[in-house]
């Protein structure tokens, strides 16, 4: 909303402030600031001058005149000028040497086209009016010749631009603004809309409500001879251009103006178009209307109308139609001013994709006591203006509406502060506001109603909002403020006008928490453990495209194929919600590669969306006037996707830096397994890795990585064709792993290990075993098998080659062994050795190398 | 052994041990580095060295005899035992001297073969302001970012028709219709944890929310925020002032405080929109005269989130009795937070995983 300040200050008597004080003392009740636009302060000596005489310019490329312009000095000026439209004897504004016109251009006396000139005669443009460039603006004869056009014309203003919150309508009005200004200064407030409206006399163009429940209130007022080509004044103009309005013509002007004004939308039809009695209804199937601009739209069942006998005449609160508009030939003129339901407007405009200045108040609650002045002031301004006569009569359709009113203890606000406020301070912050407010409990209040922003405040939720106490009053908030329903609202009303500077500063005592859970402190874990080993952490977006999934070699039927879908994604070749961390790794890893950082190794933890199989369609929204059963709330669970956790990583390039100390070491598949033994580490399981196929790793460089039976993810090389997918560098690697499977088996405290002084025994084997064998199953094999005798193992080779046969591969360990109460005997350590080949042999069929 | 006179022990004679003595003092003084002085007191001070073998010959002197043998010998092993000593502290001065500096190396080449990561300054913000609650005994609490209408609109008091409704430009899941979509705030975990949790709750729950803006240098549509809920009896307001002025303190510092503006969400009520002094200038920046601030544009204050009463009608649908209860609630931007308190220009560079941008940030921020 655009205040000029010249015009808040018609209904408020502001003490003399800067535009700066007056945002400040609005900002702090809560229309805030978000820029102050001044005009007029830098222009001078620009005053009103004469065309004496006018001498046409010849040989140049467009028409130049040279003028002789008395402006009330000792001698007439001459002036060049390019513009046309004006003629000797017209009073136009000059700009004399010297002189600034807005913007700080200075004008000067200089030679041009071969003649002095001695300033400028100006456009509206160049005197910062408004957009008109036509030509040089003539005024009206009987300017005083030399006054201060500045002065004359009302440039200098400065325009406040606040920021609306949608719960106060009223304030996108100068009314309301003003009336803000006025408390928050102390001063005293004149009310535009009150106005003395003389008795009607008869009807205007015949009106009825259909549909009470998509308007209340519909007026009408005709003006009849009006002068369609009357234009409107200056200072109206420059008031809506600065405004943020566009002067178009008299009748719109005079609309919006008043609308500006008053905060109720007008809407101005061409009386001779009309056809019939006008009904407020909503649309029958089929209808269709083609509104002003130009676009004809179907009509829905739940779209509110003004319609005649013809037909639909224009879409309530929104837009006009095109049919009934008026024109630059209408004469009479019916002013239509409504109250219509906010939550029906709102549906409209959003429907059609049709915002307009009328519908941003009708949805955030207009007066409903307006329609009556709004329009009489809009038609005394037509009539004034253009000429025309008013009609006497006025149509008034009307629905009953109760006024709600809401009834608290005296002390609420205070309650709801923390800081008391006596009773005559409430009762008095409440009638500043427009409130009536009278003592005592009124238990018809509880009844509940239906708000104006279309919340249900049913009778069970009216009740359970219900706020008892002592020293009882009720409150009929003021017609223009419909957000005012429930005893919440009232204490704020009064903590704002209060203050909200002077709240005191209370730290509560919370009742002693349990810390973080342990799934929260492992993703932290998780997450330090991996940068500490040289992942740098990225927070990549969500969307993926079936592209990605494609780029990722995944088979049709992949379970990650099955993604959720957005209505509206950002970019339309990214409307999935992703199944996988990866693409967003390696879209980021890329990036970074291609910014020349070619040693990468990049993680992510954040969820994936996975659809459940057979989830209904649609998550249900039960009512708010209670909390939602138990089965309400599963039915929302069950249409929700899973959102499990992952952590994933990829990397590329070196992973051991090469430098003067020598050669560094290419990341590779180990790595991504190793980031996997760190995740599981940090969760303290063990992972069991066991060879893979599975997109989008390499297929023979893949590791399906388990806890227990539990598969938890995959890690290794990523397939040639999807390093060349995302353009990476070869042998790219990557893990992924469900965090919250880890979550599920997190293995709890600690034993604590008894530690032995007694020396330890080391045996080495060396196992053959076929070469699909899982490390991990070897290993287990050998702990099992060795018993509680054998204290740490470790593989210290690997060999595959001719020495044990086409198809095994020998995998050697050092066994250590050591007792805690005795030094082992060398039949006792081998013993148990014996043991774990045994079991090893009889597992995984491993045979003992050289045995 | 019969004819084995214990009173003639040849090694104890007094010359003999003289002699001992003296080879012994000659290989030590002698030895030229710490090796052959290794050697000499391996030969003349070890076990099977003859000074150790003359000193077990003791035992078998008759008793008057073994007192004066005992004394020869000690002093010799004594006086051997010192120019050990003497002589093992000049080699290894000598050494230290010589050796340690031959060795030499050039301890100022970096050694950055396995270079650390880090973690992204959103995440670690998110962590420490849920640090700052917990230590107030708030828990962290969590919900899902494919959230369900319900959750993240109507019972935060947010009507189907209501203009705050559209005026969060937000990505429907699905279907038109479906009830799904990203949640738009974070503030839905609000009502979950109403849900779940028994009163009185404490909760701070930080994460990941989605808004349909294209990336620009000020926008993302994935963005965080945190939100902070107390749902007690008898809070106030100023609770909520006494709440975010700590957080103030202990994010930005001593004498860092609020100021709270009138604001609508429809959420809370009253409402109200938050300004943190500003942590640079200390608010000096707003006196005209004084030298301006980037941190705040000279306006003194930095405007930090928004906050308020939590509204009876969202007790109501969570089927909390607001005649009984009431609270605050509060949330603010990580970005924006990350942007003033760290000085970062755009939002872009937090988005797009450049580890130049996140390395410096470390492991905690």
């Amino acid at each position: 909303m655009r205040v000029p300040l010249s015009w808040l200050r018609e209904y408020v008597d502001l003490p003399a402030v800067t535009a700066h004080e007056v945002a400040d003392r609005l900002t702090a009740a809560g229309l805030k600031l978000e820029s102050i636009t001044s005009h007029g302060h830098d222009v001078k000596n620009v005053v009103v001058g004469e065309v004496l005489e006018i001498e046409e310019l010849t040989g140049f490329k467009k028409p130049i005149r040279h003028c002789k312009v008395e402006t009330g000095e000792a001698t007439p000026r001459e002036i060049v000028c390019g513009a046309s439209n004006f003629s000797v004897g017209d009073r136009v504004p000059v700009v004399l040497p010297g002189g600034v016109l807005p913007g700080g251009f200075e004008v000067g006396a200089r030679k041009t086209y071969g003649r002095m000139s001695e300033g400028m005669i100006c456009s509206e443009r160049e005197l910062g009016l408004g957009e008109d460039h036509g030509g040089i603006m003539v005024l009206p004869a009987d300017t005083p010749v030399g006054a201060d056009v500045v002065e004359l014309l009302g440039l200098r203003d400065d325009v406040i631009e606040l920021e609306i919150t949608p719960d106060i309508g009223y304030a996108l009005s100068i009314r309301g603004v003003a009336r803000e200004a006025a408390t928050a200064f102390g001063v005293s407030f004149r009310d535009p809309a009150d106005v003395e409206l003389p008795e009607a006399e008869g009807t205007a163009w015949p009106a009825s409500i259909g549909d009470p429940t998509a308007c209340d209130r519909f007026v009408l007022r005709e003006i009849t001879g009006f002068d369609p080509a009357a234009p409107s004044p200056l200072w109206m103009r420059v008031r809506l251009t600065r405004a943020g309005m566009r002067p178009v013509s008299l009748a719109v002007d005079v609309t919006n103006y008043v609308m500006l004004e008053l905060g109720q939308p007008l809407h101005a039809f061409d009386r001779a178009k009309l056809t019939g009695e006008i009904v407020v209804r909503r649309a029958r199937p089929g209808e269709r209307l083609e509104t002003l601009d130009h676009v004809v739209r179907d009509l829905d069942a739940d779209d509110i109308l003004i319609t005649d006998q013809a037909g639909p005449l224009s879409m309530a609160g929104t837009m006009g139609g095109l049919d009934s508009e008026i024109s630059d030939s209408t004469t009479d003129i019916v002013i239509e001013a409504a109250h219509f339901s906010a939550t029906g407007i709102s549906r409209e405009s959003r429907r059609h994709n049709l915002v307009s200045e009328a519908s941003k108040r009708f949805e955030r609650g207009v007066d409903r006591e307006l329609p009556l002045p709004a329009s009489w002031r809009a038609v005394q301004l037509l009539a004034e203006l253009g000429g025309g006569t008013p009609g006497r009569g006025v149509t008034h359709a009307e629905a009953e509406a109760e006024p709600p009113r809401i009834a608290i203890p005296a002390g609420y606000p205070g309650t709801v502060a923390g800081v008391p406020y006596t009773k005559e301070t409430v009762v008095r912050r409440l009638e500043q506001i427009g409130c009536v407010v009278t003592d005592g409990d009124d238990p018809a209040v509880r009844k509940g109603a239906v708000d104006p922003t279309g919340v249900v405040t049913g009778g069970e939720l009216a009740a359970k909002l219900a706020v008892t106490g002592p020293d009882m009053i009720t409150v009929t908030p003021p017609s223009w403020r419909p957000d005012l329903t429930d005893p919440n609202d009232l204490a704020e009303e009064v903590i704002r006008l209060e203050g909200y500077e002077h709240l005191p500063s209370v730290l509560p005592k919370a009742p002693a928490g349990a810390g973080l859970t342990e799934e929260q402190r492992l993703r932290r874990r998780v997450g330090r453990a991996l940068a500490a080993a040289g992942y740098v952490e990225v927070l990549a977006y969500p969307f993926i495209g079936e592209a990605d999934l494609d780029r990722l070699q995944l088979p049709a039927d992949d379970a990650r194929r099955r993604a959720a879908r957005l209505v509206n994604p950002l970019a339309d070749d990214e409307p999935l919600l992703r199944t996988t961390l990866l693409p967003g790794l390696l879209k980021t890893l890329a990036r970074n590669v291609g910014r020349s950082f070619t040693d990468v190794a990049l993680f992510e933890s954040g969820a994936v969306y996975r659809p459940r199989e057979d989830a209904p369609a649609v998550a249900p929204t039960p009512g708010v006037d209670r909390r939602p059963t138990e089965e309400e709330l599963a039915a929302i669970e069950a249409a929700l996707p899973e959102q499990p956790r992952r952590v994933a990583v990829v990397l590329a390039g070196e992973f051991d830096r090469s430098g003067w100390w020598g050669g560094g070491r290419q990341e590779c598949w180990a790595d991504a397994v190793q980031a996997a033994r760190l995740v599981a580490a940090e969760a303290g399981v063990e992972l069991s890795v066991v060879a893979d196929q599975h997109e989008p790793w390499h297929p023979g460089r893949c590791a399906a990585l388990y806890v227990g039976d539990t598969l938890v993810g995959h890690a290794g090389e990523l397939h040639p064709r999807v390093i060349e997918a995302y353009g990476l560098p070869a042998r790219a690697s990557a893990m992924e792993l469900e965090l919250s499977r880890l979550e599920a088996v997190l293995p709890g405290p600690v034993d604590a290990p008894r530690v032995s002084a007694y020396p330890v025994a080391t045996q080495d084997v060396a196992l053959i075993v076929p070469d699909f064998t899982p490390e991990a199953d070897v290993a287990a094999a050998l702990r099992d098998g060795a018993g509680e005798l054998l204290e740490s193992m470790r593989l210290f080779d690997v060999y595959t080659g001719e020495q044990v046969g086409e198809g095994h591969k020998s995998l050697a360990y050092t066994l250590r062994f050591r007792a805690p109460d005795r030094t082992l005997t060398v039949e006792e350590t081998t013993a148990a050795r014996d043991a774990a080949v045994a079991l090893a042999a009889d597992r995984v069929g491993a045979q003992l190398r050289g045995a | 052994m019969s004819d084995y006179d214990p009173v003639e022990v040849t090694p104890l004679h007094a010359d003999e041990v003289s002699r001992m003595e003296a080879e012994a003092l000659d290989a030590i003084t002698s030895a030229g580095s710490l090796d052959d002085l290794k050697q000499a007191r391996l030969a003349h001070a070890g076990d099977r060295s003859p000074i150790a073998l003359a000193n077990r010959e003791i035992g078998a002197l008759p008793p008057a005899a073994r007192a004066e043998a005992g004394k020869r010998v000690g002093a010799a092993r004594k006086a051997i035992g010192q120019a050990l000593a003497a002589r093992q502290a000049e080699l290894e001065a000598e050494r230290d001297a010589r050796v340690l500096v031959e060795e030499a190396v050039d301890v100022t080449l970096p050694w950055d073969r396995q270079p650390r990561g880090a973690r992204h300054p959103l995440t670690t913000m998110q962590e420490r302001i849920a640090d700052t609650f917990v230590a107030m005994g708030y828990e962290v609490a969590e919900g899902p970012e494919l959230e369900g209408e319900w959750f993240n609109f109507d019972a935060l008091n947010i009507a189907q028709d209501h203009p705050a409704r559209s005026e969060h430009d937000t990505f429907f899941v699905g279907s038109a219709g479906s009830g799904m979509v990203l949640r738009t705030q974070t503030s839905p975990v609000q009502i979950r944890a109403l849900l779940q949790r028994e009163l009185p709750v404490y909760v701070i729950s930080p994460g990941k929310v989605f808004r349909t803006d294209e990336l620009d240098a000020t926008h993302t549509p994935v963005f965080h925020q945190v939100e902070g809920l107390a749902i007690d009896e008898g809070l106030t307001m100023a609770h909520l002032k006494g709440t975010l002025d700590r957080f103030a303190e202990v994010m930005f510092g001593e004498g860092i405080t609020t100021r709270f503006r009138p604001n609508y969400f429809p959420f809370t009520e009253p409402s109200a929109e938050m300004d943190l002094k500003c942590f640079v200038c200390r608010g000096a920046s707003a006196v005209p005269g004084n030298p301006p601030c980037r941190t705040c544009k000279s306006e003194g204050w930095i405007e930090w989130g928004g906050c308020g009463m939590v509204n009876p009608r969202v007790l109501v649908s969570c089927g909390v009795d607001p005649a009984r209860y009431s609270g605050f609630a509060f949330g603010m931007g990580i970005e924006r937070t990350l942007m003033f308190r760290h000085n970062a220009e755009d939002m872009r560079d937090m988005v797009e995983g450049d580890v130049r941008f996140t390395l410096p940030f470390g492991m905690e921020i």
